[in-house]
């Protein structure tokens, strides 16, 4: 277990490091000056000269490379803001913040966002899906496949504005989303993300439902399975016991993936509800030509998604002891 | 296509040339196996992964085939009898050793070079259903060989395949039926059909009729040794079945943990064999006893266990672990492969403490499993067949 | 239209002491394609501690019957009339708890391939302590010990850290002695073992074959054991079945079947496999044809398009009449008992030399 997780953190390292390349050349091939941003109308020459050097624009790429590395393990003294301790992304252009506690401003929104929604569409979703392949062929089991076919194809741009536009603006029964301190005020933090939750499980929750009832289906014709069945197991301690645990295996998989993208920055959900999140925030550092600001979202959301596939790997293991870690 | 044909007979000239046709006749050696060697490696280590072992699939084995001759490779799953089959056929690339054909050395040979050899030694499938492109037509399967040598048979391509059909016992009017449309032994006889189309000299057959009926088994049996007997082609059967080997081959080789630890004549393995594994596996095979007599005819043995991992063999002879003649000396010095005095000539065996040459019973059963033994102890001994 | 004989018109009562009693089953599936008639009216009878050998090809309704007498099939898709009365039990008609009580109690099964029926999730020592647990109500360290003691008996070494282990940390040959000990935990009067050897090494499958004799004779079960491997039958039963397209058209002990077979599918198995010590001068010789479908099955006798001897019958009984299997030994054919022995007599036993 640890040699695997260290195996896992060490390729982790050097995806973050291969991306934070990618990130560099990609930015300075734009087209754009982020210094012709800042410098506003009057620019001069001399002006946008100062901002360049300011900014550290004017070195050679590679170096502007490097001493982004140096900043990011060791972090670094040399911003006119103020100290910058590492992990050091430097400080926005635009706002003049520092990029880690911007990140960490606004990481509990995309966490409350994502975990709320992620545990409503995981219990929603494995339960009906579960209950269609307990009742298969039945009347419940057609409604739970059928409602899960019509939600699973809506998206998120759509529904969205619609729950909005139903619960909010026409009749007046929830207030607009908004994100309040959990610590604050529980009860503002729960009612303010309450359609976002709503919106966002019932897209998800329909494929999990989906999912769920295949691979339970499918267990449930496993060999092993009809042993369980023979060998005088009750059909729910089987179906418990014996086939659930196999079905988890295909959901895990998609459940890491899901789930890491979303707490990444799910950029049109924050943006549909005008929630302030990392997603809001990669859309402004692109926008903004944000050099710092965009490394940080960039790296920070690639970490959160390798982070969340080595979850999910070791899952496996928990799940299936005939996965070996290494 | 037709610029790899070119090619081909440029490279040629880079190998010796092959023995004169004089030379082809029956008895002759036509596939010489030296010393084969096929390592698979196994990854694994920290905190970089690298190869830290090898499982040693065929480990240094030596066999002839002759011109005509049918040959029959058998053993227990892993002991590497499918796997050296794939390295004939090179569809598996050799760790070590050689392998030559008619004289020329292929054991590495480059596609290019393998190119005029490939239409002499074909392979026959053990799965029917998976060995065949679903998306072809049975025509476009056994013309498809030809195609990629650009053969173009006298009277077309067609008429070939058509003549195929009926030599392996289907109807030519199935020429655009698509394998689905075929029962099992019918797509084995559709393989075999591919197997012939360029009137190969051997033909790898690996597990040909394993995954069929037993009424239908017989059915590609025997159509295998018609066209063994009347094509005069060699063949290399691998199958785990001694009775279906028995039945087919005129010469046997029997195979544990990547080695050949018995060879020889039909005879000589089936009623005198000398390896103890050969007459465990042997005893092992329920027979029907159609003579009336409710007395055990032949040895019963049974053997403790199953075989060992071949990523660490045993040292010295593979089998001692499961021998019961096995000594001090089978763990330090492997046994040569050699003709033990009272053997025909031909017959090989590598074994230290031969058994005697016979499979008739024994005055006390061979008894290794514990789990047997126990049992047996206590209860009065069950006998052969029925009450 | 095909006339179908009915075994003496209704059914026979069961045998007084028969343990198992199969009357005039009848399984079928709804599939896309239309109905597979499984099993077509098939009845036999099996005595305590005696072992019943189910012998055919695949697509035979082997299988399929001995799920039934469990109530295994998916009784969403598959339709069961007939009897099945296990000591005095009917079976078809039984509810779900009461079958529950029965599987790993009084009936246990094994299955082919022991790698995919043990639960890869599971520890050995659990999955086969659990039907302990459910069937006496041992505690949970009860049935753990008594798991280690089966694994034990079916010399597993080291049965005590074995147990621990997971099934693929198994061989082959161990799983399927860790799939007996399950079997045989409950101390089971009847075992159905469906091909339990098929997937096994022939030096395994002889340990395995021995270690199943042995255990009957100190558990005393009877078994049903279905192959279709006629060397494993002639070794392990001591009564045989033949089945051809969901029905069985020979039975008798194991010596009437393979020394005087009365039916020409039965025959055709015998010529058709290769033995050890059969005459290599004479070719084999295989069963015309291949097993007919049974969405459509063949009217009258079911093998009658296979059949070298219909010749023999005349007219078109074969085609039009289904040949009746009594209880005891016989034949499902039209040929007369006349017949049959001079044709094995004459054409089929000296093939077999």
């Amino acid at each position: 277990m640890l040699r695997f997780l260290i195996r896992r953190t060490l390729g982790a390292v050097v995806i973050l490091f291969l991306l934070s390349i990618v990130t560099f050349l990609l930015f300075f091939g734009m087209p754009r000056d982020p210094g012709l941003l800042m410098c506003g109308k009057t620019c001069t020459p001399a002006n946008l000269a100062n901002i360049h050097h300011v900014l550290g624009l004017d070195k050679p790429v590679p170096e502007q490379y490097w001493i982004f590395l140096h900043n990011l393990v060791l972090g670094s003294n040399g911003f006119e803001q103020g100290p910058c301790p590492a992990p050091c992304f430097g400080y926005s252009y635009h706002t003049n913040e520092l990029v880690w506690s911007t990140l960490m401003d606004r990481l509990p929104t995309t966490v409350s966002l994502t975990l709320g929604a992620s545990i409503c569409f995981l219990l929603v979703g494995l339960g009906t899906g579960m209950l269609a392949a307990w009742k298969r062929g039945t009347l419940i089991d057609k409604t739970v496949t059928a409602g899960s076919m019509v939600l699973s194809s809506m998206q998120i741009y759509f529904l969205g504005p619609l729950a909005l536009a139903a619960l909010v603006y026409q009749t007046h029964l929830f207030g607009k989303p908004s994100y309040n301190n959990f610590t604050g005020n529980p009860v503002a933090w729960f009612t303010g993300l309450l359609i976002p939750w709503v919106v966002l499980s019932t897209i998800f929750a329909a494929q999990y439902t989906r999912m769920a009832r295949s691979s339970m289906i499918e267990q449930l014709q496993e060999e092993h399975v009809r042993t369980a069945r023979a060998k005088g197991m009750s059909r729910q301690y089987v179906f418990f016991r014996y086939a659930w645990r196999g079905s988890l295996i295909p959901l895990v998989t998609i459940f890491g993936i899901d789930l890491g993208s979303l707490l990444g920055g799910a950029v049109i959900t924050e943006y549909t509800f005008g929630l302030p999140g990392l997603g809001q925030l990669a859309v402004q550092s692109v926008f903004f030509s944000d050099l710092p600001l965009l490394l940080g979202v960039m790296l920070f959301s690639a970490a959160v998604i390798l982070l969340f596939n080595i979850i999910v790997d070791a899952c496996y293991a928990f799940i299936d002891p005939r996965v070996r870690l290494a | 296509m037709k610029e790899e044909v070119v090619d081909v007979t440029k490279d040629e000239a880079t190998l010796p040339a092959p023995r004169d046709a004089a030379a082809d006749g029956p008895g002759e050696p036509l596939l010489v196996v030296e010393q084969l060697v096929k390592h698979f490696p196994v990854k694994g280590g920290f905190p970089i992964r690298r190869t830290i072992g090898a499982v040693q699939a065929v480990d240094g084995i030596d066999l002839t085939v002759r011109v005509g001759e049918s040959f029959g490779l058998v053993g227990e799953s892993g002991c590497g009898k499918s796997t050296t089959g794939r390295l004939i056929t090179r569809l598996l690339e050799p760790t070590g050793g050689k392998i030559s054909y008619r004289g020329q050395d292929i054991t590495h040979a480059s596609r290019k070079q393998l190119a005029p050899i490939r239409s002499e030694i074909q392979m026959i499938f053990q799965d029917p259903y998976s060995s065949l492109n679903p998306r072809q037509t049975v025509g476009k399967i056994i013309s498809g060989p030809m195609e990629i040598n650009g053969i173009q048979p006298s009277g077309g391509r067609e008429e070939r395949v058509r003549e195929l059909l009926e030599i392996v016992g289907l109807n030519p009017e199935h020429y655009n039926r698509f394998p689905h449309e075929f029962s099992g032994g019918q797509r084995q006889r559709i393989g075999v059909a591919r197997a012939l189309a360029l009137e190969p000299k051997l033909i790898v057959a690996d597990e040909p009729v394993s995954a069929l009926d037993v009424s239908i088994q017989a059915q590609v049996v025997n159509l295998l040794q018609k066209v063994q007997k009347e094509l005069g082609i060699a063949f290399l059967f691998i199958a785990h079945d001694l009775a279906v080997v028995r039945h087919f081959s005129h010469r046997v080789a029997v195979m544990y943990l990547g080695k050949i630890i018995e060879v020889g004549d039909r005879d000589s393995i089936y009623t005198r064999p000398r390896h103890p594994y050969t007459h465990a596996l042997l005893s092992a095979v329920p027979e029907v006893n159609l003579d009336g007599t409710d007395e055990a005819q032949r040895e019963r043995i049974r053997l403790a266990g199953d075989v060992p991992s071949p990523i660490s063999p045993p040292s010295g002879c593979r089998f001692r672990t499961r021998c019961w003649k096995a000594q001090d000396k089978c763990a330090t010095q492997e046994p040569p492969l050699v003709q033990i005095s009272g053997n025909r000539p031909g017959h090989l065996t590598a074994c230290h403490f031969p058994e005697e040459p016979t499979v008739e019973a024994r005055e006390e059963d061979i008894v290794l499993d514990p789990a047997l033994a126990a049992l047996e102890d206590t209860q009065p001994k069950t006998g052969g067949a029925g009450d | 239209m095909t006339t179908v004989t009915k075994e003496s018109g209704a059914p026979a009562p069961a045998a007084e002491d028969a343990f198992l009693s199969v009357r005039d089953l009848h399984v079928s599936f709804r599939t896309e394609d239309g109905v597979v008639r499984a099993v077509d009216g098939l009845s036999f009878d099996l005595r305590r501690g005696r072992t019943l050998g189910i012998v055919g090809e695949s697509g035979s309704g082997k299988s399929v019957t001995n799920l039934t007498i469990l109530g295994l099939h998916n009784p969403m898709f598959t339709t069961v009339e007939g009897e099945i009365v296990l000591d005095g039990q009917e079976l078809i008609t039984a509810r779900e708890p009461e079958l529950e009580k029965l599987r790993g109690n009084k009936v246990a099964m094994i299955f082919q391939d022991p790698l995919t029926a043990l639960s890869p999730y599971y520890t050995v020592g659990r999955q086969i302590a659990e039907p302990f647990m459910k069937h006496t109500g041992a505690s949970k360290k009860a049935a753990w010990e008594r798991a280690v003691e089966m694994l034990g008996k079916v010399g597993i070494p080291h049965p005590k850290e074995r147990a621990k282990d997971y099934p693929h940390q198994f061989s082959g040959g161990m799983r399927q002695r860790a799939m007996i000990a399950m079997a045989l935990v409950c101390d089971p009067d009847l075992l159905i073992a469906d091909e339990p050897t098929t997937a096994l090494d022939v030096t395994v499958q002889a340990q395995i074959l021995d270690l199943l004799k042995d255990l009957q004779q100190e558990f005393g079960s009877a078994i049903v054991f279905i192959t279709h491997d006629l060397g494993v039958i002639a070794d392990m039963a001591d009564d045989i079945m033949v089945m051809y397209a969901g029905s069985a058209v020979e039975r008798g002990t194991v010596d009437e079947v393979l020394r005087s077979p009365q039916h020409p599918y039965t025959w055709g198995l015998l010529n058709s496999m290769p033995r050890l010590d059969s005459d290599l001068g004479t070719p084999l010789t295989p069963i015309p044809g291949t097993p007919p479908s049974l969405l459509t099955p063949p009217s009258g006798c079911r093998f009658h398009p296979r059949c070298g001897f219909r010749g023999e019958v005349g007219g078109t009984r074969c085609v039009d009449e289904q040949p009746l299997l009594p209880l005891g030994r016989g034949g499902a054919c039209h040929l007369t008992a006349e017949q049959k022995r001079t044709i094995f007599i004459e054409q089929i036993k000296p093939r077999l030399r």
